[in-house]
């Protein structure tokens, strides 16, 4: 806004007047009113005990919690990565069958709850009561009891994971896609072989559409952990479920978990920044074709 | 009768009696989705020599040029290159359709230049000179960079090896895709409408690189609308239209000359605005 003074109509210099937003002033004032008066209603509150909320805050099984739930988030991320790149090929191959399988793949795992898939994996005895990997028509292999290895952590591992790496392929899908077709026909004129193309120029173009979006998947997963608490995965959530379901301060630990989540997300927040700032930048350019890169980015940042 | 059969008499003069051409293409047909975009193309390249192919928009110029080294398929008639059926191999008295290797390895000996340049947009221009040496040949990283220098001197540009494609003007890209395709020691080039993406001011520079290539002997096809670089550089010229082979002949005698109504309304159309350049 301007305060040099203008030359007036006489050649002197006249002040600028001020300008007063009203309406500025008066929203911002109702919708800090109603804030406050919102938390006002939460801090007062007599049933709400804020020193049991302290007290849970660096508790053991609380922190141990806070523990395995970044465990499962970064194991269940990381199988989800991988194989999302290995369906997402599939999805993509000339081979009808491939593409078909990586198509009800995706359908399945995305058409299903994930809270369906975690108790399916779970209750994997059902089905399996042992798990056997053997060489066919020999007695050489390995038996497991499927109890023993589908404990809450591994379903919540698995059900996680496949479940991502079917949302995954398919952003893996979109990055590929929007490498410019010119890309491949340079890598083919050049002698490459379909693998090679793909090895070494299509798949290091896709990665810096494929990779800022990781983050939103990571953050999205540190909260969807919490629905492991059906399969006792002694997470965060489940640790504060049983706690509370001893001591019955429902309000106070789901508090305490809220601000672990809240914190967890915070650090992912802040990491995703750096981790677009070092890809991100980078993707819109490289990806020649404007229309091409307009429709598919906003598709994957979603 | 097809159109192009009468004039196809004259490709033979274009090849030395005796010397095997390096493109040797007869009936050639395709299409897609049932369009047919190649009637019939018969078209020769001696080794040396350089083919210019001059023809309106959707001509199949390009499609016949990307034919060649294997970009599209060839679905009718004959196309030989470096003495190969491109796309098949005959055995046991069959012809059998290329593998994606064998497909790549016939591409090794053949350099492309795309018309919207199409350098790895991932790579600095240096990577991009050294990439196919390296990842196609089996070259030395090292040998290849400093080979990847050289190309790129050769072509003005070693300065700017570090940078990345979009840092470079259109006609510096392009000359950087030159350098690529020479790296990997091509018997033939193919140039897809090289200056057509060009700002008019940048267009001379890749057809001066083109030129030297030219007099140091390489076979090269250019498709172009540059009719001052056909007349001045190309051994040889070819008219396309509607898929089919109008009319070849010397530049400057098919420029002078043509004895089509076809060639003489598409020259005439595009002679006159680049008079200046003639």
């Amino acid at each position: 806004m301007r305060t040099e003074p203008i030359a007036g109509p006489s050649g002197a210099p006249v002040p600028v007047a001020r300008t007063w937003h009203w309406g500025r002033w008066l929203a911002a004032a109702v919708a800090l009113a109603v804030a406050g008066w919102l938390v006002y209603l939460v801090v007062v509150n007599p049933h709400l005990d804020w020193g049991k909320v302290a007290e849970y805050l660096f508790n053991d099984r609380i922190l141990s919690g806070v523990w395995v739930t970044i465990e499962i988030s970064v194991l269940a991320t990381a199988l989800g990565l991988v194989l999302g790149v290995l369906v997402a090929v599939m999805r993509l191959a000339h081979n009808p069958v491939l593409s078909g399988l990586a198509t009800f793949y995706i359908w399945f795992f995305r058409g299903t709850p994930v809270l369906v898939q975690l108790i399916f994996w779970y209750n994997l005895a059902f089905l399996f009561p042992e798990l056997v990997l053997k060489i066919p028509f020999t007695m050489i292999g390995l038996k497991w009891d499927t109890n023993q290895v589908m404990t809450g952590f591994t379903s919540a591992m698995l059900g996680l994971g496949l479940n991502l790496a079917a949302y995954f392929a398919e952003t893996v899908r979109a990055g590929i896609q929007a490498v410019d077709r010119g890309q491949t026909e340079a890598a083919y004129a050049l002698g490459m072989t379909p693998a090679k193309r793909m090895r070494v120029i299509v798949l290091p173009q896709a990665l810096r559409i494929i990779i800022p979006p990781t983050g939103n998947e990571f953050i999205s997963m540190l909260k969807t952990t919490s629905l492991v608490y059906v399969v006792a995965g002694h997470d965060l959530m489940t640790n504060a479920s049983q706690i509370y379901k001893a001591n019955n301060r429902i309000m106070e630990l789901l508090i305490v978990a809220s601000v672990w989540y809240m914190v967890m997300t915070a650090v992912a927040t802040f990491l995703q920044g750096r981790l677009e700032r070092r890809f991100g930048s980078d993707a819109v350019r490289l990806v020649r074709g404007g229309g091409m890169a307009a429709r598919v980015l906003p598709k994957v940042a979603a | 009768m097809k159109p192009g059969v009468e004039s196809v008499e004259s490709v033979e003069s274009g090849v030395e009696p005796g010397a095997e051409p390096v493109v040797l293409a007869s009936d050639v047909r395709m299409g897609y989705g049932g369009v047919q975009v190649l009637n019939g193309v018969d078209f020769a390249v001696a080794p040396g020599e350089v083919s210019c192919v001059i023809g309106p928009s959707g001509s199949g110029k390009s499609t016949f040029l990307r034919c060649i080294n294997g970009l599209e398929p060839v679905l009718g008639g004959s196309l030989r290159v470096l003495g190969e059926e491109v796309g098949h191999t005959l055995r046991d008295g069959r012809y059998h359709p290329w593998t994606p290797k064998e497909f790549a390895a016939f591409r090794k000996n053949i350099g492309m230049v795309f018309q919207r340049f199409n350098l790895f947009a991932h790579q600095s221009a240096l990577e991009n000179v050294a990439c196919g040496p390296v990842h196609v040949l089996g070259t030395p990283p090292d040998r290849a960079r400093t080979l990847a220098m050289e190309h790129l001197d050769r072509v003005g540009l070693a300065d700017h090896a570090h940078k990345r494609p979009h840092q470079l003007s259109g006609g510096q890209q392009q000359r950087v895709a030159i350098a690529r395709a020479l790296a990997m020691n091509p018997a033939l080039m193919l140039f897809d409408e090289p200056t057509s993406a060009l700002d008019p001011e940048l267009v001379d520079e890749v057809l001066e690189v083109m030129k030297g290539l030219a007099s140091e002997g390489m076979t090269m096809v250019v498709v172009t609308h540059e009719i001052a670089f056909a007349r001045e550089v190309g051994d040889r010229l070819t008219f396309f239209a509607d898929g089919v082979v109008v009319e070849r002949g010397r530049p400057r005698e098919l420029l002078a000359a043509p004895a089509h109504e076809r060639t003489r309304a598409f020259l005439s159309s595009v002679l006159g605005s680049e008079d200046d350049r003639s």
